[in-house]
């Protein structure tokens, strides 16, 4: 009976112990939301307001007066969009190709891929900038997306993915069916894989929504950029006198974000710890 | 002599009914070729070409517009000597230990508590998770409010149980306390979830042994759990030495609103001036393309001298 109770006990200590940690991952999160229903006077007052207030209207009128917060949206969800939608085919396309099929310069090919994940951005920052200039494409949303429309990772996720799942006899049949390759990637591949594609894809468009490095230097046109930089260009000149707006853009770029999340998040969750324990 | 057998396959006296068109030459591959080409033209146009590139250039003078002139290594004889650069470095990887030892501790008590709470375990992993997906942007203007020095929370926290007020963004040490934090915060939860899969994977008959030989939660973690999540705690490290070493968000943005000369320049007395910053500053501030090249390079240089060497001490005290 004690004994009982010891364990209960302890149990109640875990979970209040988890609960703490859960708060505290919560807590920013709290925190903008009460910040961004205040207005800059409540809060730059002592004792700070710790529960929300009334004015995230307001914040929001101000918001969408000082910034093209919708424009920045747009293109942030057309750059999202666009290279997960090519990053998907294309890498699984590759990927279909390197786990099921054997040609001359495989191996080194496949090395190749791997050294590619060590290339650190900054040693291709300058270059890419020299590079998109002369193109022409320095300024717009085309100098995010084609750089990134295929990548290395994804294709090395769904070569794993494609080896365990598509299995050998299921392309030999279509193949005596008349089935091409392409037709074999498309009807055969692609259906068995679609929770990797899913994991790919929540991935990509997360990182793409969160990228900021890069845009930051390539969108040199103050007024068309995306999100990420469009809310440090509102935090550098308004950061100071008008914080509940800026909490608002912080708050209202999260959105989004936070929905493919959580659609995606059992499948993203389960699938990075599994593949970091493997690797 | 044309082909080259998958990798991974067994020899091929047994294999039933080979996928692979194995009489055909190169060209006869040419749809296979094809379905690869679009990651390795990227891979070209915008990563080994631009590589080639910046290796070019750091033997260069170059502002960008002007025409390319030979400095052969006077960049990284200058590099050497910068102290600015050297000071960068310090500032990172200070920064870095302030996350990142705590971050590892932090996460591995939650994984091990998380593997023995049975309920609402899936709650627990989706909030953990969720401090790592959102944007650094938006998290960092988030802690610039909590560490502000009129308003923010902790010095309002200081005030209330009446100690002194933190400059936190203006002096060297809550500089680097700030950005530490954010950094601890984001990536808690992220690796608590990955140790979480790795004590997963320790078979549960390994602990019933340890306790029928009388080993109590500590003892038990040390001789047990430990030695076999390392495999996972190396993951953990060597991702946080690659991410954490070239920060850059995180003070950028953090550091926006006090910063005195340009956002790149790590806030008051550089004190958050991070090895990637000072790259940023070099090359687009100063449009000094030739250099910030060389600064590049330094940095790729000290990124995996730092990954060697803890993968090593990870790896040797495994041998003990």
């Amino acid at each position: 009976m004690a004994s009982i109770k010891g364990y209960r006990g302890r149990g109640i200590a875990l979970h209040a112990v988890l609960v703490a940690g859960l708060l505290l991952s919560a807590f920013p999160f709290y925190w903008a939301v009460v910040m961004s229903t205040h207005t800059s006077t409540e809060i730059f007052s002592y004792p700070p307001k710790l529960l929300p207030g009334s004015h995230f209207p307001e914040n929001v009128r101000n918001l969408f007066d000082t910034v093209d917060f919708f424009g920045s949206m747009v293109n942030s969800l057309l750059v999202a969009v666009s290279v997960t939608a090519l990053v998907l085919f294309f890498d699984s396309l590759a990927a279909f190709v390197f786990a099921k099929f054997a040609f001359p310069g495989k191996r080194v090919l496949f090395a190749l891929l791997m050294l590619i994940f060590m290339v650190p951005m900054q040693l291709q920052a300058i270059p890419q900038f020299v590079i998109m200039a002369k193109l022409g494409w320095i300024g717009s949303m085309t100098s995010l997306i084609v750089p990134a429309a295929a990548n290395a990772f994804g294709i090395f996720w769904m070569r794993q993915y494609m080896r365990s799942a598509v299995h050998d006899e299921l392309i030999d049949a279509s193949r005596l069916d008349g089935a091409g390759f392409l037709r074999q990637y498309w009807h055969v591949a692609l259906p068995v894989v679609r929770p990797g594609l899913a994991f790919l894809g929540i991935f990509t468009f997360m990182g793409q929504w969160n990228d900021y490095a890069w845009p930051l230097i390539a969108l040199t046109d103050p007024d068309n950029v995306t999100l990420q930089v469009a809310l440090s260009q509102l935090n550098g000149t308004h950061g100071t006198t008008d914080y509940g707006m800026v909490m608002t853009g912080a708050l209202l770029a999260l959105v989004p974000l936070l929905i493919v999340f959580a659609i995606g998040a059992r499948q993203i969750i389960g699938d990075l710890a599994k593949g970091a324990v493997r690797g | 002599m044309a082909t080259v057998p998958a990798l991974d396959e067994p020899p091929a006296v047994t294999a039933p009914a080979p996928v692979v068109h194995r009489r055909k030459g190169v060209l006869g591959h040419w749809r296979l070729y094809a379905a690869i080409s679009p990651f390795y033209l990227l891979f070209l146009c915008f990563g080994l070409i631009p590589v080639g590139f910046s290796l070019y250039l750091s033997f260069h003078r170059w502002d960008g517009l002007g025409s390319m002139e030979w400095a052969g290594l006077a960049q990284f004889r200058y590099l050497l000597g910068d102290t600015d650069f050297w000071s960068s470095i310090g500032n990172t990887l200070i920064i870095w230990a302030l996350a990142t030892i705590p971050m590892i501790v932090l996460a591995m008590v939650t994984a091990v508590m998380l593997n023995s709470a049975v309920r609402f375990k899936n709650v627990y992993r989706f909030a953990y998770f969720l401090p790592n997906v959102t944007s650094i942007v938006a998290v960092a203007i988030i802690f610039g409010s909590v560490f502000s020095t009129n308003f923010g929370l902790m010095n309002a926290l200081l005030q209330a149980v009446g100690l002194d007020q933190v400059a936190w963004l203006n002096t060297p040490w809550g500089i680097k306390v700030a950005i530490a934090t954010l950094m601890t915060w984001q990536w808690t939860g992220y690796n608590a979830i990955i140790f979480l899969a790795g004590l997963q994977t320790i078979p549960g008959d390994l602990y019933e042994a340890a306790r029928i030989d009388g080993a109590g939660p500590v003892q038990t973690f040390v001789r047990v759990t430990l030695p076999l999540l390392r495999p996972t705690l190396l993951f953990v490290l060597v991702v946080s030495t690659v991410t954490g070493l070239q920060s850059f968000a995180e003070p950028q943005v953090l550091l926006q609103t006090t910063a005195n000369e340009s956002t790149f320049s790590g806030g008051p007395d550089h004190a958050g001036r991070t090895m990637v910053l000072y790259f940023f500053q070099q090359t687009f501030d100063n449009n000094d393309f030739g250099y910030g090249a060389a600064v590049a390079w330094g940095i790729f240089l000290v990124v995996v001298l730092f990954s060697i060497i803890n993968w090593r001490l990870v790896q040797r005290r495994g041998e003990d």
